[in-house]
């Protein structure tokens, strides 16, 4: 008996589609590996047609419960799908650029997308624990792929060691969840939590919580739980930074939404408490260290943190306009996240990654249009009207203040403006400073034009942001 | 005709924005002169356009207009539109942004002729033009910060054009943080408008706003507060930012930094009045709290007094104008504290010309002096530079309120207003005010003299390439000196005392002093002969004569006062404090504990030690609380673990508790 | 009679040990994979625990395949390790420090 077996049929063709890269790639001789790059690509294409097809409108349930289609998981599907389609690609530019291609790359990038959408879909505490399992052991691998890098190598030692414990936590509050309520899918929690329970009951029930709450904030990168992310970010390829900073943050959302959400929405005073303190934190320490940081992957990746600590302020709201808010900073955040790594990308050669700030001197002599890009990555980044990252912020503090924390609407501003500082100084460093050599830039016609358009996409997105809110609104009314 | 009037609006808006774009994105393919064309056309249309548009809505009874153009986003029953409102107050600033940006594009080209960044910074003057029309054509509060936020931003790029030096970095972070004060106080005071009316539109909110005017909220739970009051200075706290007020003026002496024609558009002429032009904007809110006005008047009249005293003892050509502008920008907000918007208005819009005329010059003056700015290495230019020479003494008697200016019938009419009110502080504004036509006179003619008389001071080599300027810069000299005399005449009647901002700007009964200048006013002529009669004219010429007496006369003079009186001296030449004080407090040497404690509490401390302090504090902060990221996994580790226990200790104890 | 409340504090007892062993540990990467081990060993016993005295089978079935990603994870985490060792020449966890601030 296969129930509604047709609601996972894109995970299980991306699942045989990746099975079939890999074999492919052991036979692909080229040096750019180009045939497994198109094959990935068309995968993702297939994938992204089925989600359409397949996906029901209303809110299913297969595999007893353990598995949802919902609207969320459609368009949060989607969105993985699609980034990670322009994040193969950049990553494609930047492996051809800077060593010979590895399939691997791809394959488990594949794997990686799988693990995100059973994420995007868990309905019960297995699915998601499967999915985070799946995403979290493809990334450890990407890390490590490219073997002779010191850095590299560390940092996915790093990363593997953190991410255990954490998954380690995050397992030990989810046995807790299921001592108490005796099942594991999350509707069965839901009305467990809603019936109300007895005061030894709740003792525990926090205390899974509290682990759960710790997994999360360890996937998303919330202080204190975000040691991982400068070292991760300076030490990957930037091909792999890449990845790790766009598509999984999206997959950490859907994970937060589908436990605290779908499952405890009735501790919902309890783990607003635990948010607000790891958003203030984040906050704080992103936008702090980000100032004194040298190396742009570092800074990008406090500003990463910074970035969290305004996302969770959607989800202290607890209400499904406050989740929207959530959703669309997310998304922002990842197609932002995604233009600046390819700018990095866009500037490096063979031999030389463009990752220091002083790499970015006097970039609008050498090249007037990608500063430009650069420009409007980063004002978007710092929340400068009328560009989308303006309203990413705004819709989430609005949340905030509609729940009455104005304070904590007035210390985000305060950050907000601290955090400006440090994208302006690369402006200047675009702008005002001379470049310490006119070094020609050297990047592939597609990559120069598939940048342009992530830039031009958030310029034009800054003035239809009522199109992608009301995205995310329908996707979790 | 109003739809013709929208494409005209919007062409006025957009024609900037064509040019900086063109010139910013294809600068290499245009080439310089193809920059300055395509930017100062640009300009140009909006200038006549704006000319049209003042005419017709001044003298063949244009209707006002006010519609949304362009709806950004409806979420929760509020709409983000972009809309214009033209009425008279708009239209002003309209022509004098557009008019003043365009001749200070022509006279870029003189001044900019050698530098390498030329395409950009004729694209950024222009997108400032842009953004600046755009903040005062707004008919809603969202737009008018888009604007504000756009300008400042502009502002703050090209105060960085010639920064080459790595501290530079914090030097800005410095002039960043004081205008984040203004606008996290303007963001606050419209988001209690958004709070309070539900609307951002500035016609449905002044509509309302009677209705809430004695109403009160409880910021700290047990206290009331009048919501107007609180809405009034929170808007004001932006415009003391924007508009340089005690105490958030520090930034602006730095942003002398820039080239000349930054300093002349954006830190004289245009953004810097935003704030006045914001206030008098706010007219209908500001009425209803004389709390708020009283706070107006109390900080502009500080400024307009402390910060022309500064001027006296600066000896940088700039950096006495800035000083001057920051006094004047005092002036301005003393007539808003006492209701005379209008007059403040008026002032701004003379002080727009004949302030950017001063700066040119002062340009005009640095470009033959080979970027030389001390004027203690000048002197006798009048010989060399005539035309230069005139427009600046033609500035400087404007400035001064030399009767016939511009400059007396604004100036003037706010001291008379000041006399006129009856808000507590008042009296001393009055007396704050009329010692600044004094101290204005004494700074603009100790410059005036030191630059064009006396001895020729500077060295030989510069002495024998001295020459006029070119005409593209002597022709926008020209041009403005032209409005610095004139205007005033022209304006006075209409503009103070006829019904020219009747629909525009709103006075109560009871605060209306310009109502009562009115009953005495017959005419332009009796009102400059009146002035005869008055304290500030002579005043005035008193400053000029003592300016005299001191640097032409008997130079060895001030010298000697400056010995005599070392420490008043002292204070003006630090800007009433040390600028030691840091040293003193952090190195530990408490050389001078006694005089420490009379420089407590002045504006040193705000500039040296909250200013820079904040800065600098927060670059060392970054920079120490970066090592908690040791690069030990063992440390990362317990981190989580500490981060772990802290949320079981709160939450599970919560609960058991 | 073993109660739940016995096994349960042994499993935590379980975790903490893992959870120490990970940052006490300053020598050996090797030592950091025994720890992680250990503490899906101990989530484990809770499940069973739970499995039984619920009379639960889901649990259990949790239980495979924690053990199977468990079995993956090492597989991941020891190649990652010689990844390290090939570059280093060293698996001790001082001086895994190159990145940092």
């Amino acid at each position: 008996m296969l129930p509604q077996i047709q609601l996972v049929i894109p995970e299980l063709v991306l699942l045989c589609l990746a099975s079939i890269a890999l074999v492919l790639d052991t036979y692909s001789t080229s040096k750019n590996k180009v045939l497994t790059f198109r094959f990935v690509q068309i995968s993702l294409l297939i994938v992204i047609a089925l989600i359409f097809v397949v996906s029901p409108d209303t809110q299913e349930y297969a595999f007893n419960n353990h598995f949802i289609s919902d609207p969320m998981s459609v368009v949060l599907k989607l969105v993985i799908c699609i980034i990670s389609l322009v994040v193969f690609f950049y990553s494609y530019e930047y492996l051809k650029e800077h060593e010979n291609v590895k399939g691997e790359y791809f394959v488990l990038g594949l794997f990686a997308v799988l693990g995100m959408m059973i994420m995007s879909s868990a309905a019960s505490l297995l699915t998601i624990y499967l999915g985070l399992e799946l995403l979290s052991l493809s990334l450890y691998s990407m890390i490590a792929m490219h073997k002779d890098s010191l850095t590299a190598s560390e940092a996915a030692m790093k990363y593997f060691v953190l991410g255990a414990l954490a998954s380690g936590m995050l397992l030990y509050g989810i046995s807790m969840l299921y001592g108490v309520t005796g099942v594991l899918d999350l509707q069965g929690i839901s009305s467990f939590a809603n019936a109300g329970v007895d005061a030894d009951m709740n003792i525990m029930l926090v205390f899974g919580l509290v682990f759960i709450v710790v997994g999360i904030a360890f996937k998303l990168g919330a202080v204190p739980f975000h040691m991982w992310v400068p070292d991760i970010y300076e030490g990957s390829p930037t091909a792999v930074t890449l990845f790790i900073s766009t598509a999984p943050k999206i997959a950490a959302f859907a994970m937060t939404i589908r436990l605290l959400s779908d499952g405890l929405q009735d501790l919902l005073s309890d783990w607003q408490g635990m948010l607000i303190i790891l958003s203030l934190l984040s906050m704080a320490v992103g936008n702090i260290i980000a100032i004194s940081q040298t190396n742009i992957k570092r800074m990008l990746a406090y500003s990463t943190i910074a970035h969290v600590g305004f996302f969770l302020l959607g989800i202290i709201s607890g209400t499904a306009s406050g989740y929207a808010g959530s959703m669309f900073y997310i998304i922002v955040y990842a197609i932002m996240s995604m233009g600046s790594f390819g700018m990095i990308i866009f500037l490096g050669k063979k031999g030389y990654e463009a990752d220091q700030l002083d790499d970015f001197k006097g970039l609008a002599k050498r090249s007037p249009w990608y500063a430009f890009i650069m420009l409007i990555l980063m004002f978007s980044m710092a929340g400068i009207p009328p560009l989308i990252g303006f309203w990413a912020k705004w819709f989430v503090i609005k949340e905030v203040v509609a729940m009455g924390y104005v304070w904590l609407a007035a210390v985000a501003v305060v950050f907000s403006v601290i955090g400006a500082f440090y994208y302006l100084r690369i402006i200047k460093l675009m702008y005002f400073d001379e470049p310490d050599e006119m070094l020609a830039i050297k990047a592939s016609r597609e990559l120069r034009l598939v940048l342009s358009v992530n830039g031009m996409v958030i310029l034009i997105l800054g003035f239809i942001p009522g199109a992608l809110m009301a995205l995310c609104l329908s996707a979790l009314s | 005709m109003s739809s013709d009037m929208e494409s005209i609006y919007l062409a006025i808006v957009l024609a900037p924005l064509a040019g900086s774009l063109i010139a910013g994105l294809f600068g290499k393919l245009i080439g310089r002169s193809g920059a300055h064309w395509v930017t100062i056309i640009g300009v140009g249309i909006s200038s006549v356009l704006s000319m049209y548009a003042f005419k017709d809505l001044m003298f063949d009874g244009g209707e006002i207009f006010n519609r949304s153009i362009y709806t950004w986003l409806t979420t929760g029953g509020i709409s983000f539109e972009i809309g214009f409102m033209v009425d008279q107050l708009t239209v002003t600033m309209m022509v004098v942004v557009s008019f003043v940006s365009w001749m200070i594009h022509i006279y870029t080209i003189g001044y900019m002729h050698d530098d390498p960044g030329y395409q950009r910074f004729f694209s950024y003057i222009s997108l400032f033009t842009f953004a600046m029309l755009m903040l005062v054509m707004s008919n809603n509060f969202l737009q008018l910060f888009f604007g504000w936020e756009a300008v400042g931003l502009v502002s703050y790029l090209l105060i960085g054009f010639w920064f080459k030096r790595e501290s530079a970095i914090f030097a800005n972070l410095k002039a960043f943080l004081v205008n984040r004060i203004g606008d996290f106080g303007f963001l606050l005071g419209i988001a209690a408008v958004l709070m309070t009316f539900n609307t951002l539109d500035y016609n449905q909110v002044f509509a309302m706003a009677p209705d809430y005017a004695n109403s009160t909220i409880s910021i700290i739970s047990g206290t009331d507060w009048s919501l107007m009051s609180v809405i009034c200075i929170c808007l004001f706290i932006g415009a003391m930012g924007k508009s340089a007020q005690v105490p958030l003026h520090v930034w602006l002496p730095d942003s002398m930094e820039g080239p000349t024609p930054i300093s002349a558009l954006i830190h004289a002429a245009t953004m810097v009045t935003a704030g006045i032009f914001m206030v008098a904007r706010m007219s209908p809110l500001f009425e209803l709290s004389e709390t708020a006005l009283t706070f107006v008047l109390v900080i502009g009249s500080i400024t307009a007094f402390f910060m022309g005293l500064l001027g006296l003892v600066q000896n940088d050509i700039k950096r006495v104008v800035a000083y001057s502008t920051l006094s004047q920008l005092g002036y301005m907000t003393v007539a808003l504290g006492v209701s005379a918007y209008s007059a403040a208005i008026f002032h701004l819009v003379t002080h727009a010309f004949f302030k950017a005329l001063l700066f040119l010059a002062a340009g005009s003056v640095i470009m033959a002096m080979h970027h030389e700015q001390d004027m203690r290495k000048m002197g006798g230019l009048y010989r060399y530079m005539p035309i230069t020479w005139v427009t600046s003494l033609i500035g400087s008697l404007a400035l001064i309120g030399f009767p016939g200016t511009a400059g007396f019938y604004s100036k003037d009419a706010i001291i008379e207003a000041v006399h006129h009110s009856s808000l507590p502080f008042a009296n001393w504004a009055y007396i704050a005010v009329l010692s600044g036509v004094f101290i204005t006179a004494l700074y603009s003619f100790r410059l005036f003299f030191l630059v064009f008389h006396g001895k020729e001071r500077m060295d030989r080599n510069t002495w024998e390439h001295l020459k006029e300027s070119p005409a593209v810069v002597t022709v926008p000299l020209s041009v403005l000196a032209i409005p610095s005399v004139i205007l005033g005449v022209f304006l006075i009647g209409p503009m103070l005392f006829g019904d020219y901002f009747t629909a525009a700007i709103h006075v109560q009964a009871n605060h209306d002093v310009l109502g009562v200048l009115g009953e005495d006013y017959h005419g332009v002529w009796s009102f400059t002969l009146h002035a005869f009669q008055a304290a500030p004219v002579y005043l005035a010429l008193t400053g000029v004569a003592v300016a005299w007496l001191l640097y032409i006369k008997f130079p060895e003079i001030p010298a000697k006062i400056a010995n005599r009186f070392k420490w008043i001296h002292q204070i003006l030449i630090n800007k009433y404090g040390l600028d030691d004080f840091n040293q003193l407090v952090f190195a530990g040497g408490a050389r001078k504990t006694g005089s420490l404690l009379w420089q407590i509490g002045d504006v040193k401390i705000i500039d040296g030690v909250i200013v820079d302090g904040t800065a600098s504090a927060i670059r060392w902060f970054s920079g120490k609380i970066r090592n908690i990221q040791t690069g030990h996994l063992y440390d990362y580790a317990f981190t989580m673990i500490i981060g772990l226990l802290l949320l079981l200790a709160v939450f599970v104890h919560h609960i058991l508790g | 009679m073993i109660t739940l409340g016995q096994v349960l504090i042994l499993a935590a007892i379980l975790f903490c040990i893992s959870v120490a062993g990970i940052f006490i540990n300053r020598k050996n990467v090797i030592i950091l994979l025994m720890c992680i081990e250990l503490m899906l060993l101990s989530v484990n016993m809770n499940f069973i625990a739970f499995s039984h005295f619920l009379h639960d089978m889901a649990g259990q079935i949790f239980v495979f395949f924690i053990l199977t990603v468990a079995a993956a994870e090492s597989a991941i985490g020891l190649a990652i390790l010689v990844v390290l060792f090939r570059n280093r020449n060293t698996i001790n966890v001082e001086e895994l420090g190159t990145l940092k601030g």
